[in-house]
């Protein structure tokens, strides 16, 4: 059935919902005002430059995009096995294992913070490299072995078994012809790991200190104190690279898919 | 076996940084507060007794429960439309509005949050509209306050419910609804008759998931509240690093955990349900 005009109408005040706040930090970013103000006095790309010159938020930037390295490729190499057990291997306890895998999402990323505060700051590891990897792998390992299996998953079975009858070991099997069919799968993987450890806030905001903050927890202590199109800015360059992922992310693999179901 | 060794490493990882943290959140809760705001260890239920028997307690929970549970079901009927129309889309359209509709997924809490600040804000879009047209002299609160949490909570929830809803009208088939219109009833007798029963249990699991997000949502009550809204999340967070009362925050995250899993199984029962019946 073609769809009605009401559905057409409540659908389409639906997709506003969902994408106002985009076009509204879009338009907001480039203003010339001092605060989000509505229409913009006028335009500028001021507050983009005040943001690369702004030293806390670029150093955070750069504490980001090297702990969500580390976590990405910590939580590939870590789930990537597992993923494969659950996609590919029949074993007494499977089902087990794979609910295993997923529960950290289950819980609120508030409780797992908190705990993880708890036991590390007694240690000194709060607010440390190792501490905030590790609260950061709790969410990515879960994300990642969900991935890795969608992309194993899609890869025919039959290859593995015409490379054992032309002689391969299982593991040779694996290496040699599972895991470069699952490439893309893994690729894209990696971008969406990276992507949730980048913009990663709740569990953070228990990890980090003075000296070790991420980008995700400057930005929520700055909209906490004050609303400069400066936010925006920021905003607007996180949605552009999150929109840049994602795209890569359809490409390879499909995104629907790769999120699972 | 060889499956377990493969999951081996994963599986070590997750214990130290989830089994540990959850063991070490629960043995704290039972330490006790001294008067001088120091924590000793003790094994002891005062930190639960306390927060039981303060009234600030119960309004926290039911103001949480009453946010949640409103915002979880607006988020829920404002996804349905943008679902079914993803149903209804030929299939050249259906990828993309599924990407919309699930996009602010992807897109940082508080990226978003300043997009509403911008629209709901004292100089934002909305009084701005309001103003500019003569229809109010003063802004209207719309930020700060409980509705701009309430705003804030449904768009982030709404992602979520698109995507159960999604899942869940996937599985009815369409022929019922030419049927009905076949037998001669309108769109909206199809509708009320037809689609909606058969939508139900989804919808039930959509509100359910978005309820159980909604209770332990925290940026967006921090922000959109601008200080003047409390939730059990944000009270926890209060606790924990502004009052360093570790029993307090502790024990008030295991309440929380408590209501959630309760409201898991109930999910869990509600949808295999659904999935039974489709």
């Amino acid at each position: 059935m073609r769809p009605s005009w009401w559905l057409r109408l409540f659908a389409a005040l639906g997709f506003v919902v969902l994408l106002a706040p985009g076009a509204l930090v879009a338009l907001i970013s480039i203003s010339a005002g001092d605060f989000l103000t509505f229409p913009p006095p006028g335009f500028s790309l001021r507050w983009y430059r005040a943001l690369l010159s702004n030293g806390t938020l670029m150093s955070a930037l750069g504490t980001s995009a090297l702990l969500a390295a580390i976590v990405s490729v910590l939580a590939l190499l870590l789930g990537g096995p597992a993923a494969y057990a659950i996609a590919r291997l029949e074993f007494p306890g499977r089902g087990m294992l794979e609910a295993m895998l997923s529960a950290p999402l289950l819980l609120p990323t508030l409780v797992l913070g908190l705990g993880l505060l708890l036991v590390l700051q007694p240690l000194g590891l709060a607010a440390t490299w190792p501490g905030l990897v590790l609260g950061h792998c709790l969410v990515a390992i879960p994300f990642a072995v969900r991935i890795m299996t969608t992309a194993f998953a899609t890869v025919p079975k039959e290859l593995e078994a015409a490379a054992w009858t032309l002689g391969a070991t299982p593991l040779q099997a694996a290496l040699r012809i599972t895991l470069p069919n699952a490439a893309p799968g893994a690729v894209a993987a990696a971008v969406l790991t990276f992507l949730v450890s980048f913009d990663e806030t709740v569990i953070s905001l228990f990890l980090v200190g003075p000296r070790l903050t991420t980008l995700p927890v400057e930005m929520f202590r700055y909209a906490e104190r004050t609303t400069d199109p400066l936010i925006a800015a920021l905003a607007m360059s996180l949605i552009v690279f999150a929109v840049l992922m994602v795209a890569l992310v359809e490409r390879l693999l499909g995104l629907t898919r790769a999120m699972g179901k | 076996m060889t499956g377990w060794l493969l999951a081996a490493p994963a599986l070590a990882v997750l214990a130290v940084a989830f089994l540990w943290p959850m063991a070490g959140l629960f043995r704290i809760s039972l330490n006790r507060t001294t008067e001088t705001g120091a924590m000793e260890a003790a094994l002891t239920t005062e930190s639960y007794a306390k927060l039981l028997g303060d009234s600030f307690t119960a309004e926290l929970a039911w103001n949480t429960l009453l946010l949640a549970g409103s915002s979880a079901a607006v988020a829920t009927v404002l996804a349905l439309p943008v679902a079914l129309m993803v149903r209804a889309a030929s299939p050249r359209w259906r990828g993309l509005l599924a990407l919309l509709g699930i996009a602010p997924l992807l897109v940082s809490a508080t990226a978003r949050l300043v997009g509403w600040m911008a629209i709901l804000g004292d100089q934002g879009l909305i009084n701005a509209m309001l103003m500019g047209s003569g229809l109010r002299d003063t802004p209207l609160p719309l930020i700060n306050n409980w509705t701009g949490v309430r705003i804030g909570l449904v768009e982030s929830l709404m992602p979520y419910a698109v995507l159960v809803l999604i899942a869940g009208l996937g599985r009815l088939d369409p022929r019922l609804e030419e049927a009905a219109a076949t037998l001669g009833a309108g769109r909206a007798r199809t509708f009320l008759r037809v689609t909606l029963p058969l939508a139900a249990p989804a919808l039930l699991a959509a509100w359910l998931l978005t309820l159980v997000l909604g209770l332990s949502s925290f940026i967006t009550p921090r922000l959109m509240g601008g200080g003047r809204v409390f939730v059990m999340a944000t009270e926890i967070y209060d606790l924990a690093l502004e009052y360093v009362d570790w029993p307090g925050a502790a024990a008030l995250a295991m309440l929380l955990l408590g209501a959630l899993v309760l409201l898991m199984l109930l999910r869990a029962v509600t949808t295999r349900g659904a999935g039974r019946r489709a």
